[in-house]
C-alpha cells in the first residue's frame, strides 16, 4: 500500500514540476513579446517614423524591399527545385543527396552566408555594399524553407489530380503547370509568407553584403541614381542591422530609444506575418478536411 | 468509316484534311481486311513490374461502339490492362510491356504518341477525380491541354459535353463553382463530361461506381448505355450484376490471364470454363 | 500537321524545356552548400598553405594574435574562441532542455488539446523572433538585471550569453521533442495505464524512451542554432578575447570574431585568413550535425523534420 501511495506522490510531483516549467516557459515567452513591443512604442516619437536620414522609414523600406527581392530569388530557384524533389527526380539516391543538401543549407549559420555573400556577390562582383548582394545572401537562407514547403505541398496533393489530368492526355509538365500548381499555390504563399518572417529578422548575413548605410533621396526616381530608393544596387540598411548597428555607435543621441522602436516594428512585423501564415494554413486544413 | 474520319480529324483544321485522308486510307484497308470493326486488337500481351508477370499472354479484340467489361477477382489483372489500353502504366517506374495492341490499326506502342493516344481513349478512374478548379474548368481542361483556346469554342464544347454527360441541367447554373462542392455521383458524372470533352473514340472505366450509392450507379450505367452509341466503353467492374445489365461482350480475368471472352449473354448463362462458373456463380472472389 | 499533332508536339517540346529547367534549379540548389563549402575552403585553407600554420594550433591554441598583413607571422590560435562557442552552447542547452522537455511533455501528455493547440503555436511563433531583438533585450535589461543578483564587474559575460541562446533555441527543441512524443503511438500509453503504471510512469518509461530520436534530433538542430548565431551572443558575451574560465565574465566565441572583426581585417591578410578558417570550421560543423542527424534517424527510424 505504501508503495503505491509513494508512487501516486511522485506521479502527483512530477506532474506539478511539468505543469511549472510550462507555464514558466509560456509566461516569460509572452512577457518577452509583450515587453518589447510596449517598450518600443512606448519610447516611439513621430520624428523616428519619419522617411528622413534619422528617422526608421529609410530602414522600413529597405526591409521590404530586400526581402522583397529576397523572396523572388528563392521563388524562382525553390519552388523549381521542390518541383524536382517532388516529381521528376528519381527516389532514391539523388533526391537523398538533393534533401542533405537543402537540409545542410538550413541549418548554415547565417553568418557563414553571409561571408560567402560577402565574397561571391561583393569581392568577386568589384561592387561596393548593395541590396541586391543583401537579398541573393537573404534568399539563400529562405531557399531551403520554400524548397521543402514546395515538395511537401506537392506530395501532399491527392493522387487523383495527377491520373485524371493524365488520363486526358496532358503530359506531365502540362499537368504540374495547370492542375497541381494552381491547387498548392496557397501552400505555397503560406511557406513564402514564413520565409518572409525570417528574412525580415536577418541581420548578420547582411553586415558584409547590404551594408550599413542608406543615403536616398524620395525625390530621385532615376533607377540608375545611387540615392532612387527603388535602386537595388545601393547600399541599404535594414532595420535589424540597424539595432545592431545602434548598440554600440552611438550615432544619434536617442539610441536606445531607436533601437527600441525598431525592436518593436520587427517584433509585430514577423509576429503579423507569422500570424497570417498560420491562419492561411489553418484555413487550408479546414477546406481540405471538408472535401475528403 | 465516316464516324472513324470525324472522330480522327478532331477540331477539324482544313488545312489538315488531306493527312486525313490519307490515313483514312489506310485505316479502310484494316477494316476491309476484317469485316467487323474493331476498336482494339490485343495480341499475345505480356505485362510486368519488375519480375512478377501481371498480363500472360492477353489476346482479344475489342469491338467498336460495344460495351465490354472486364471481370475476375481483385489483383487478376483487369485493372493493369484496361490502364495499359491507354498507356497509363507508363507512369508506373518498372512497368513493362510485351506483345501488341492496335488501336484503330495502329500498334499503341510504336506507332502512336502516348500523349495523342490518351486524347482519343479516355479515362474514367474508380475515384472520381475532379480538379479543384471550376466545373467550367474542369470540363474545358481536355480541349485546353489540346491547344484550343478559343472562349467560345470551349463553351460550346463544355455545354455539348455535359449534355452527353446528362448533368447539364444540375450544372448550368453552377459552372463557374468548384467541382469539389458536387457530390460524389456528380463528380463522376462530371468526369465523363471531362472525358468526353477531349472528343475520345473510346472511354475506359475503370470501376466507376463502386465508390457510389445506388442511385448514381443507375444514372452512370444509364449514361454508358446512352455512349455506347458514339464511343466504344470498356468498364472494369466488380460486380457481376452490372456486367450483366450493360456489357455486350465480357472477358473472365484471373490470375493475370483471360480464362474467358464471350458475349455476356452466352457467359452468364452457360460459361464454357468451370472457373468462369465458379465465378459467376459467386462462389470465389 | 492537324491541330492534334501541333498540340501533341509542343506539349512535348514543353515538356523537354520544363523537365530541363527543373532539373538545372534542382541540382543547382544541392550544388549552393557545396559552392558555399568549397568558397570557404579556399579563403579557409590559407591559414595552414599560405601562412603555414597547423591544424593543431588552430584548434587548441589560445595564442590568437594574427597579424594583419600578407606576410603573416603571428599566431592563430582560435582555441578562445572554439572553447567560448562550446560553454556557450553547452551552457544555453543546461538551461533549456529541462525547461523543453517540461513543456513538451505538458502539451502532449498533460495538457488538454485545447490548451495545447494555444501553446504550440505560441512556442512556434518564437523560432521567426529575429536574433538581434534577442540580443537587445538581452543587453538592455538581463544584463542590468543579472549584475544586480550576481557579483559580476560588466555583467556582459558568459551567463548573459547562456541564457539568451537558451531562450532562442527553446522552441526549436520544445516544437521537435513534443513532435516526437505525439508521434508514440497512443496504445502504448494505454498499455502502460492497463499494467496499473501511473502518468509519470508511463512518461519516464514508454514516452520518452520510444521519443528519444525525435528529442535528440530536437537537441542537435538546437545547438546547431546556438552555435552558428552571431548578433544575439556578440551582444551580450562581451567580446574579450580571453578563455572562458568564469560564468560572470567576458568571452568570445567563433561568430562573434567574425563578426567583430571581418569588416576590418585586410583582405587576403593573415587575420582575414585566420577569420575565414573559423568561418570553415562552422561549415563543417553544421554539415557534420545534419549528417549526424541523419544516422541518428536511419537508426531509430523516427522521422524528424528538420
Amino acid at each position: 500500500m505504501n508503495s503505491v501511495q509513494q508512487k501516486k506522490r511522485a506521479d502527483n510531483i512530477m506532474t506539478g514540476l511539468f505543469c511549472a516549467g510550462a507555464a514558466f516557459a509560456v509566461v516569460l515567452l509572452i512577457g518577452f513579446v509583450g515587453f518589447v513591443i510596449i517598450q518600443g512604442f512606448g519610447h516611439m516619437t513621430m520624428s523616428m517614423l519619419s522617411f528622413s536620414p534619422t528617422g526608421l522609414g529609410n530602414m522600413f523600406f529597405n526591409t521590404l524591399y530586400l526581402v522583397l527581392l529576397a523572396l523572388i530569388a528563392s521563388t524562382i530557384t525553390g519552388v523549381p527545385a521542390g518541383i524536382f524533389l517532388a516529381e521528376y527526380a528519381k527516389q532514391g539516391r539523388v533526391t537523398k543527396w538533393v534533401r542533405m543538401a537543402v537540409e545542410t543549407l538550413a541549418s548554415l549559420p547565417s553568418i557563414v552566408v553571409g561571408l560567402f555573400g560577402y565574397l561571391a556577390f561583393i569581392v568577386m562582383t568589384g561592387s561596393q555594399w548593395n541590396l541586391f548582394a543583401g537579398s541573393l545572401a537573404v534568399s539563400i537562407l529562405t531557399l531551403p524553407l520554400v524548397t521543402s514547403v514546395t515538395e511537401d505541398a506537392l506530395r501532399n496533393l491527392p493522387d487523383s489530380y495527377r491520373q485524371g489530368s493524365l488520363g486526358l492526355g496532358a503530359s506531365h509538365w502540362q499537368t504540374i503547370w495547370r492542375v497541381l500548381l494552381p491547387a498548392c499555390f496557397p501552400r505555397i504563399m503560406t511557406g513564402l509568407i514564413m520565409a518572409a518572417g525570417r528574412g525580415f529578422g536577418e541581420a548578420a548575413a547582411l553586415m558584409f553584403t547590404a551594408g550599413m548605410s542608406t543615403d536616398i533621396d524620395w525625390n530621385n526616381w532615376d533607377i540608375t541614381s545611387s540615392s532612387c530608393p527603388l535602386n537595388p544596387f545601393r547600399p541599404g540598411e535594414t532595420l535589424a542591422l540597424h539595432i545592431w548597428a545602434l548598440r554600440t555607435e552611438a550615432l544619434q543621441p536617442d539610441a536606445f530609444q531607436a533601437a527600441g522602436a525598431s525592436s518593436a516594428i520587427l517584433m509585430v512585423l514577423v509576429v503579423s506575418f507569422s500570424l497570417a501564415a498560420r491562419y492561411l494554413s489553418w484555413r487550408i486544413d479546414k477546406k481540405m478536411g471538408g472535401n475528403r | 468509316m465516316a464516324e472513324l474520319t470525324t472522330t480522327l480529324s478532331g477540331y477539324g483544321a482544313a488545312a489538315a484534311k488531306k493527312e486525313q485522308e490519307k490515313t483514312a486510307v489506310r485505316e479502310h484497308d484494316i477494316a476491309k481486311a476484317d469485316p467487323v470493326e474493331y476498336t482494339f486488337d490485343v495480341n499475345g500481351l505480356d505485362l510486368y513490374y519488375d519480375q512478377t508477370q501481371a498480363l500472360k499472354d492477353i489476346s482479344m479484340k475489342i469491338q467498336k461502339n460495344q460495351i465490354t467489361a472486364l471481370i475476375g477477382p481483385s489483383g487478376c489483372g483487369k485493372s493493369t490492362f484496361i490502364k495499359t489500353l491507354n498507356r497509363m502504366n507508363d507512369w508506373i517506374e518498372g512497368c513493362h510491356v510485351t506483345g501488341q495492341i492496335l488501336f484503330e490499326g495502329k500498334d499503341i506502342f510504336k506507332e502512336v504518341d502516348s500523349l495523342a493516344l490518351r486524347y482519343r481513349v479516355g479515362m474514367v478512374f474508380q475515384q472520381p477525380t475532379p480538379f479543384p478548379k471550376s466545373v467550367f474548368e474542369n470540363v474545358a481542361y481536355g480541349p485546353r491541354i489540346q491547344g484550343i483556346s478559343n472562349k467560345k469554342e470551349l463553351e460550346e464544347i463544355v455545354e455539348q459535353s455535359l449534355r452527353q454527360a446528362a448533368c447539364w441541367d444540375e450544372m448550368k447554373d453552377r459552372l463557374h463553382q468548384s467541382a469539389l462542392g458536387l457530390s460524389g455521383g456528380q463528380q463522376q458524372r462530371l468526369c465523363i463530361a471531362r472525358t468526353l470533352a477531349a472528343r475520345p473514340s473510346v472511354i475506359l472505366m475503370d470501376e466507376p461506381t463502386s465508390a457510389l450509392d445506388p442511385i448514381s450507379t443507375q444514372k452512370i450505367e444509364d449514361l454508358a448505355l446512352e455512349l455506347k452509341e458514339k464511343y466504344t466503353i470498356v468498364i472494369v467492374t466488380h460486380s457481376m450484376q452490372q456486367a450483366r445489365r450493360i456489357s455486350d461482350k465480357t472477358a473472365f480475368f484471373l490470375l493475370g490471364e483471360l480464362l474467358e471472352f464471350n458475349d455476356t449473354i452466352e457467359m452468364f448463362t452457360n460459361p464454357s470454363n468451370p472457373k468462369t462458373e465458379e465465378y459467376i456463380t459467386g462462389r470465389f472472389g | 500537321m492537324n491541330a492534334i499533332e501541333t498540340a501533341v508536339l509542343k506539349a512535348h517540346r514543353n515538356e523537354k524545356a520544363a523537365r530541363f529547367f527543373i532539373t538545372v534549379c534542382g541540382i543547382g540548389m544541392a550544388l549552393v552548400p557545396f559552392l558555399i563549402g568549397g568558397f570557404l575552403l579556399i579563403k579557409g585553407i590559407d591559414t595552414f598553405t599560405l601562412f603555414g600554420h597547423s591544424l593543431g594550433e588552430f584548434l587548441f591554441s589560445g595564442q590568437w594574435d594574427p597579424s594583419d598583413t600578407a606576410e603573416g607571422g603571428g599566431s592563430v590560435g582560435a582555441g578562445i574562441y572554439i572553447s567560448g562557442s562550446l560553454v556557450t552552447c553547452a551552457l544555453a542547452l543546461l538551461i533549456t532542455l529541462p525547461l523543453s522537455i517540461a513543456t513538451a511533455i505538458f502539451m502532449t501528455e498533460i495538457a488538454k488539446p485545447r490548451t495545447r493547440r494555444l501553446i504550440q503555436p505560441a512556442i512556434e511563433l518564437f523560432t521567426g523572433i529575429p536574433s538581434v531583438v534577442y540580443g537587445w533585450i538581452g543587453m538592455t535589461v538581463l544584463i542590468p538585471f543579472l549584475r544586480l543578483f550576481f557579483p559580476m564587474p560588466f555583467g556582459f559575460s558568459v551567463l548573459a550569453a547562456g541564457i539568451v541562446l537558451a531562450v532562442m533555441i527553446f522552441p526549436t527543441i520544445t516544437t521537435m521533442a513534443a513532435d516526437a512524443m505525439n508521434a508514440v503511438p497512443k496504445q502504448w500509453r494505454e498499455a502502460s495505464y492497463g499494467l496499473g503504471a501511473t502518468r509519470w510512469e508511463t512518461i519516464a518509461h514508454v514516452v520518452l524512451p520510444a521519443a528519444k530520436g525525435g528529442i535528440f534530433t530536437g537537441i542537435i538542430l538546437g545547438l546547431a542554432r546556438a552555435l552558428g548565431e552571431a548578433l544575439a551572443v556578440a551582444m551580450v558575451i562581451g567580446q574579450m578575447k580571453e578563455f572562458p574560465t568564469s560564468l560572470f565574465l567576458p568571452a568570445s566565441t567563433l561568430t562573434t570574431a567574425i563578426s567583430a572583426d571581418m569588416g576590418g581585417a585586410m583582405e587576403g591578410g593573415e587575420y582575414s585568413a585566420a577569420l575565414w578558417t573559423m568561418a570553415l570550421l562552422l561549415f563543417v560543423l553544421s554539415f557534420l550535425f545534419i549528417f549526424l542527424i541523419h544516422q541518428l534517424n536511419s537508426a531509430t527510424n523516427l522521422k524528424g523534420k528538420a
